[in-house]
């Protein structure tokens, strides 16, 4: 099993045993346009990602609204 | 990696100011340094009335929550555009802006375009082309008249927004990319009071979306996610990955060019004796916003060509804004 990375529609299947900002970077996501979050809570680059784990991105940037 | 405050567990690191936090320590922060940006460029007094742009997002959303706590007399005004992109888009973003209203017990004034002016935005997009194949320039024309109108009309001191530092960033990395010295000049934490201009103020806008998206989670605000249906592609949104990939190798490199500019601007390193250029404002003949143009604003002009019967300055026996 790895970690998966969900960001809206869109999953990785990455590697588990990476710290959070290794496992952004081999998925080609942009630590600053995201926040990571592990069971509803924000987690930092330094995490490290275990095995079968499920990892929200919720992404920050938004052009418009109304 | 721990809280700087509390030596506990960090939710959010700040790398631009070296700073992690846990996250009370995180939402005890955000408010505090909101009061200090609110003093520091003098935006507003305690006394003053303020009306909040609400869209439903993130930003305006936490700012009206942020200006609560702080003690602030804050009222919301959200602008029901009419866009619908397949994800109920304005009515979904209605409703998360009247679920705060309800749950904080905060007005919300609400004015639906189409009802006021007889069209949405696309449908006027449609009939007025203007812009470049999307509704954003006439999203942005209708919102900043709208607001303005209505700010002044209910005896607000001052219009809120919820713009962000990356917003901020986006916005003076597209104008210094074609030198616009018009917007430049304008582009601030402030746009001071003026003959039929509402005072208009930006007390996030030395917050990175990033912060403003952690504080909006760990508040537990809920706000609508999905992008506007015609964000996609757009100038914005790609400065603001640009940005984002420099931040990534330099961190804070948004915010100093954001600082830098503001101070330059100050100083009177940029454009020396262009500040002239505003005085050149002059009132619409149909709603007396002030305008660049010769006789009527381009909002006015837009409705026109729109043939919708009546430009509605005014309503009768209804407050002209929604006002609930």
């Amino acid at each position: 099993m790895a970690v998966k990375l969900v960001l809206r529609d869109r999953e990785y299947e990455i590697r588990a045993g990476m710290t959070l900002l290794e496992a952004l970077r081999k998925a080609g996501i942009l630590y600053e346009s995201v926040i990571a979050t592990r069971e509803g809570e924000m987690i930092l680059e330094d995490e490290i990602l275990k095995e079968g784990e499920v990892i929200k991105l919720i992404a920050v940037i938004s052009g418009g609204a109304g | 990696m721990k809280c700087r405050k509390c030596g506990d567990k960090a939710s959010v690191n700040m790398r631009q100011h070296k700073l992690a936090l846990c996250k009370n320590h995180f939402l005890e922060w955000v408010p505090e340094q909101t009061e200090r940006f609110i003093r520091k460029y003098k935006m507003f007094k305690r006394e003053e009335k303020i009306l909040v742009a609400i869209s439903g997002g993130k930003d305006s959303l936490s700012l009206w929550d942020i200006l609560g706590r702080l003690g602030y007399q804050a009222d919301g005004l959200y602008l029901g555009l009419g866009i619908d992109g397949g994800i109920d888009y304005s009515s979904e973003s209605h409703r998360m802006a009247e679920k705060f209203a309800q749950a904080n017990h905060l007005k919300l004034h609400v004015l639906d375009v189409r009802r006021e002016y007889g069209r949405s935005i696309p449908e006027l997009f449609e009939i007025s082309h203007r812009g470049h194949g999307k509704p954003c320039a006439v999203c942005g024309l209708v919102k900043r008249h709208e607001m303005n109108r209505i700010a002044r009309d209910l005896g607000y001191d001052v219009l809120a927004t919820g713009h962000n530092l990356d917003d901020e960033a986006a916005v003076l990395f597209g104008n210094t990319l074609v030198w616009n010295a018009e917007y430049l000049l304008r582009q601030g934490p402030v746009l001071a009071e003026r003959d039929g201009l509402a005072r208009k103020v930006k007390p996030l806008c030395r917050f990175y979306e990033r912060e403003m998206t952690a504080y909006a989670l760990a508040r537990g605000i809920e706000y609508i996610y999905d992008e506007c249906p015609y964000a996609e592609g757009s100038h914005s949104i790609s400065y603001k990955e640009v940005l984002n990939q420099l931040e990534s190798g330099r961190p804070g490199a948004k915010l100093t060019f954001y600082l830098r500019f503001l101070e330059a601007r100050a100083g009177g390193e940029l454009f020396q004796g262009a500040n002239e250029q505003l005085t050149l404002l002059q009132p619409c003949a149909k709603c007396g916003q002030p305008t660049t143009a010769q006789a009527r604003c381009s909002f006015c002009r837009m409705i026109e060509k729109s043939a919708v019967p009546e430009l509605r300055l005014t309503r009768e026996g209804d407050d002209q804004s929604g006002k609930k």
